[in-house]
This record gives structure tokens, C-alpha cells and sequence, in this order.
């Protein structure tokens, strides 16, 4: 395959996207029989951009988060004075992970009432267990040498940590943080259940409406953002981890 | 000057360095050799305090190492591991930037010292500053790591088996850079090998380690010829001792008077050099030139075999 070809389906797939959800009209006799009755073909209850942006806006936030958190404590039980606490945080963050979405919005909805706060605290939980995994193997599994000099050059514990053990294990945290993302633009769409605005609205109508249409525009333009999303955060890994010297996994 | 008193480091109940006691001069190479686990390494690391002693006291010019934090304490002694271990993510000239970034020194003085070491370890500075460490061979690796190691101006350097990593030419290559160093800036270093042919090489004295205690401490002519143990005798290599006995002579230092045929050997190359030269080209006498390329006499296999022999 020619080297340009993968670069020129991207930009392609970025175009498509942008005038998808900036024009849709033009699309319309595109997606005009999956429609019955002469339904709406396009999206009618509220602009497809704006439900694109904000849908990024909540997985964005939910997963700025859950990197926080989830790195903040694979620092600390990869501290000496906090490795007791490594099972621990284990099995909390994996019952975030087990505990299904649909679960946590339906628990969450009585206690902060409809919205995007339910969603974001869904996507949260949901998304700690993969960044935390990779945060865990990428401070664990340093080259020993390295960590022994910048030991013995005299850093502190904070300084080896900032200076070389975060550096050293960013392509790996990426690696969780873009599993994680990932997740969360798609299981974000169910937070329309509960009333945020993301792009499950659009599925969501056309489920109760019977419209393939309508599904069929949410679900494309999710699945568009993840792979491109996707693709983008795996060159960024591959920079950071040529940048060491290691291959990328 | 570093004075080690009484050292003992145990885990639980193993003891892995057992009351060491020496003194090792100011401007001098120690070399510590021993088999694995003889706690060579750990004596070393309870210098700069990687490692804390379970009992006894290590002075660094009278002073109690345990008189400053232990990473300002790091940061005034060299330290240079085997595998060099330069962070992968930083260029050369900033891993070698290490120590005087950590001290604040002014970006001026770090970009002259920096330049100054390079330039001292024969890397371009314009060339090979900018690189990763991955874009570098191995023996330019183990360059950067003591270039790193040297960049602060310690008087104490401490190097773990440095060189272990490197094949024998760029070694051998390696091994002399470090003594025109340690010549140049006065350096008193400690170094940790489980090299016999190394230490006598590069040490003006050597300790032996075995099972946690310090079995002889002493010059290299004294440890190959009164060899306090039988096991130090194995360590030293018994059918090896006369050709290390040689290496510690340079051909000055054997010439005779009188003229030889053929090529000159320089004043400065080893007795064992010599012999060697001797023995293969089937030559009785070879003539020996000084620095400045005059004849200064000639050495014989006689004379040598003479000091081959164990010193009475």
C-alpha cells in the first residue's frame, strides 16, 4: 500500500465529517430511502454540530477526570509509602469498571437528578480502569538502570517522578487514556437516556420514531470521531515512544 | 579522602557487607573485585547512600556522609552504572546536563561544561549533543554516561562495573580515557568490577571482596604476589599472575643499555606488551624509544622474564 493512501482516507473521513455535521442537508438524498412515510431525513430536533461538540464536551471532561484521578493514584500505590494501598485501588477501580453505565445512571439520576452529571459520572467510573492499568504497568515496568541513575544523580522523589518516570511512561498512560476515550464516546450516547445532550439523542429518536435515518446519522458520526480520534492519540503514543527509542506496541 | 569505617549492611538476617573498614586517597582509583554477590555493589551504593548501612560510619573528607540529605549528597559524587542507564527521553547534552541542572547552575556554565566534556569523550558536541541516546553505538553510550557522571566537577566518582557491557577493543579504549581523566581532573574514584585483569589495570589499589568481607586491601604488585587467601589466589588467576605482574610496568622502567634491532616499542606501553612483542616476532631484544621518539635502550626477553618473577 502506498504510504499516502492511509493519510488520504483520514483526511477524507475528516472532510466527510465536518461537512456531515455542518451541512446535512446535503446528505439527504443519501439517507432518503431509509426513511418511510416521508419522515424527516435530517435531524430535526436540534443541530447535529452543536450535539457533536457537546457530546466531545462530556467525554472530554469525564475523561480529563478519570485521568487525574486514575494517574494520581497509580502514582501514590506505586509510592513505597502507598503500595498498601495498591489492592485496594484495584478493586475500586475495577468495580468501576464492572459496574455497568446503564447501572451508575440509574443510581445516579436520584441522587444529582437528570442531565449531563449523571453521564459524566458514568464515563468517569467507567473510564478509570483502563488508564489507571496502563498508568500501574508504565510506573512499574521502568528500565531499572534508568530510575538507579536519576537516583544517583541526586534527584528527589518528585523530581525522579516528574523528570523521568512520567516522561518515560507517557506512551503507555496515552495508550489507557485513548482505550479510554474511546469507551466513552461510545457509551456516551446512552447519557441521552437521561437527558444530556449527546449524539444518542439522535439515535434515541430515531428509535422511538422508527427512523434508520436518524440511527443511522448518530451512529456513523460517533463512529467517525472514535476512529479518528482513535487514530490521532495512537500517532501521538508512536511520536512519544520513537522519541525513546522504543517501538510502540 | 574517603574513610570506611566498620560498614555493615544486613537484610533481615543475611549480611551482605560485613565490617569494612579502609581508607581509600584522595586523587587515586580503588577498584573493589569480587564474584557476584560478594556485596562489592553494595558497598559502593552505601557511599552516595543508595544504600544505608545497618552499622558504621563512611567519611568523605572528615565528614559524616550522613551529615547532608542523601540526594545532595548524590548530587556531589559521580556515580556511572553498567549499562550506562541515560534517560532515553533526553538529548546527550541534557543527560549530561543532569547534575548541574539539579544544582542551578547558570545555563552559560552548564552549555561550556557540557561542550568541555564532549569535546574531552572526542563527540562533537554540535553533532552529537541534539541526539537521543538510542541514536548513539554503545561506546559512545558509556561515554555520556560518565561524561554525566563527571558533569558537576565531583571529587568522588563511583562507577559499577562501568565497562561490562562494552566488547573488549572499545573496552580496552574506554579503560584508558578514564585514567587520562582521572589524571586531568584529580578525580578520586572507586570502582566496582568482578575483573581481575581490570582492577589491576586501572587501580592504584585493590580490595577483594568475598562473602560480604573485605579480604585483602593493597596495592596490585602486593595482591599478586602475597595474595592473602586462596581465594584471592583464584581470583588473581594463578597461571595469569606474571603476565599481570608485567602489566603493571611500563618498558621504561626495564630498558638496558645497549641496541636492538626492528621496530621501537614506546617507553609508555606495558612490560606485558613487550613480552608479548618479544615472544611473537622471535626476537631476543627489542629497541625502545621515549615520548619524544629518541632511543632510550632496548628490553630483553631475559629482563623480562626476570620480572615476571614473584617479588621476593
Amino acid at each position: 500500500m502506498k504510504a499516502w493512501l492511509p493519510l488520504l482516507l483520514r483526511l477524507a473521513l475528516v472532510v466527510l465529517l465536518v461537512a456531515f455535521v455542518t451541512s446535512p442537508g446535503w446528505f439527504e438524498p443519501l439517507l432518503k430511502p431509509l426513511t418511510e412515510n416521508n419522515a424527516p431525513v435530517i435531524y430535526n430536533q436540534g443541530s447535529l454540530l452543536t450535539l457533536t461538540l457537546l457530546h466531545l464536551r462530556i467525554v472530554l471532561i469525564a475523561t480529563v477526570a478519570a485521568t487525574i484521578v486514575a494517574v494520581a493514584l497509580a502514582i501514590l500505590v506505586t509510592r513505597p509509602a502507598g503500595a498498601e494501598f495498591l489492592p485496594l485501588s484495584r478493586s475500586l477501580v475495577n468495580i468501576g469498571q464492572t459496574f455497568p453505565p446503564v447501572a451508575v445512571l440509574a443510581l445516579a439520576v436520584p441522587a444529582v437528578g437528570f442531565g449531563e452529571k449523571p453521564t459524566l459520572i458514568a464515563l468517569f467510573l467507567y473510564g478509570l480502569l483502563p488508564i489507571f492499568e496502563n498508568a500501574l504497568t508504565g510506573l512499574t515496568t521502568l528500565p531499572a538502570n534508568v530510575v538507579e541513575a536519576a537516583r544517583g544523580a541526586g534527584m528527589t522523589g518528585w523530581q525522579r517522578l516528574t523528570k523521568v518516570e512520567l516522561p518515560l511512561s507517557a506512551p503507555i498512560i496515552l495508550g489507557g487514556i485513548r482505550l479510554s476515550v474511546v469507551i466513552s464516546l461510545a457509551t456516551a450516547t446512552i447519557g441521552s437516556t437521561v437527558a444530556a445532550k449527546t449524539l444518542g439523542e439522535v439515535i434515541i429518536a430515531g428509535l422511538l420514531s422508527n427512523n434508520l435515518a436518524f440511527i443511522l446519522q448518530g451512529g456513523l458520526i460517533v463512529a467517525a470521531l472514535a476512529v479518528l480520534i482513535y487514530d490521532g492519540l495512537s500517532a501521538i503514543e508512536r511520536y512519544a515512544a520513537r522519541r525513546m527509542g522504543r517501538e510502540a506496541e | 579522602m574517603i574513610e570506611i569505617e566498620g560498614i555493615t549492611k544486613r537484610y533481615d538476617t543475611t549480611t551482605v557487607v560485613d565490617d569494612v573498614s579502609m581508607v581509600i586517597e584522595p586523587r587515586t582509583i580503588a577498584v573493589i573485585v569480587g564474584t557476584s554477590g560478594s556485596g562489592k555493589t553494595t558497598l559502593l551504593r552505601m557511599i552516595n547512600r543508595l544504600v544505608e548501612p545497618t552499622a558504621g560510619i563512611i567519611k568523605l573528607d572528615g565528614a559524616d556522609n550522613r551529615s547532608v540529605p542523601g540526594y545532595e549528597l548524590r548530587r556531589s559524587i559521580g556515580y556511572a552504572i553498567q549499562g550506562h542507564g541515560l534517560f532515553p527521553h533526553r538529548t546527550v547534552a541534557q543527560n549530561i546536563a543532569t547534575v548541574p541542572v539539579l544544582l542551578g547552575w547558570g545555563k552559560d556554565r552548564i552549555q561550556a561544561r557540557v561542550d568541555e566534556l564532549m569535546t574531552l569523550y572526542q563527540l562533537d558536541p554540535k553533532e552529537f549533543g541534539p541526539r537521543y541516546p538510542h541514536e548513539l553505538s554503545g561506546g559512545q553510550q558509556q561515554r555520556v554516561g560518565v561524561a554525566r557522571a563527571l558533569a558537576a566537577e565531583p571529587n568522588v566518582l563511583l562507577m559499577d562495573e562501568p565497562f561490562g557491557a562494552l566488547d573488549p577493543i572499545i573496552r580496552t579504549k574506554a579503560q584508558e580515557d578514564l585514567l587520562a581523566i582521572q589524571k586531568r581532573f584529580g578525580t578520586t574514584i572507586i570502582l566496582v568490577t568482578h575483573d581481575m585483569e581490570e582492577a589491576v589495570h586501572m587501580g592504584d589499589k585493590i580490595a577483594v571482596m568475598d562473602a560480604g568481607k573485605l579480604v585483602q586491601y593493597a596495592k596490585p604488585a602486593e595482591i599478586l604476589a602475597n595474595p592473602a587467601s586462596s581465594f584471592v589466589e583464584t581470583l588473581v588467576g594463578a597461571s595469569e599472575r606474571p603476565f599481570r605482574l608485567l602489566s603493571l610496568g611500563r618498558v621504561r622502567d626495564a630498558v638496558e643499555i645497549g641496541a636492538a634491532e626492528g621496530e621501537a616499542i614506546p617507553g609508555d606501553a606495558s612490560q606485558r606488551d613487550a613480552l608479548a612483542e618479544l615472544l611473537w616476532t622471535g626476537r631476543p631484544a627489542l629497541p625502545v624509544k621515549g615520548a619524544d621518539g629518541k632511543p632510550l635502550g632496548r628490553v630483553t626477553v631475559d629482563g623480562l622474564i626476570k620480572r615476571a618473577a614473584r617479588p621476593a
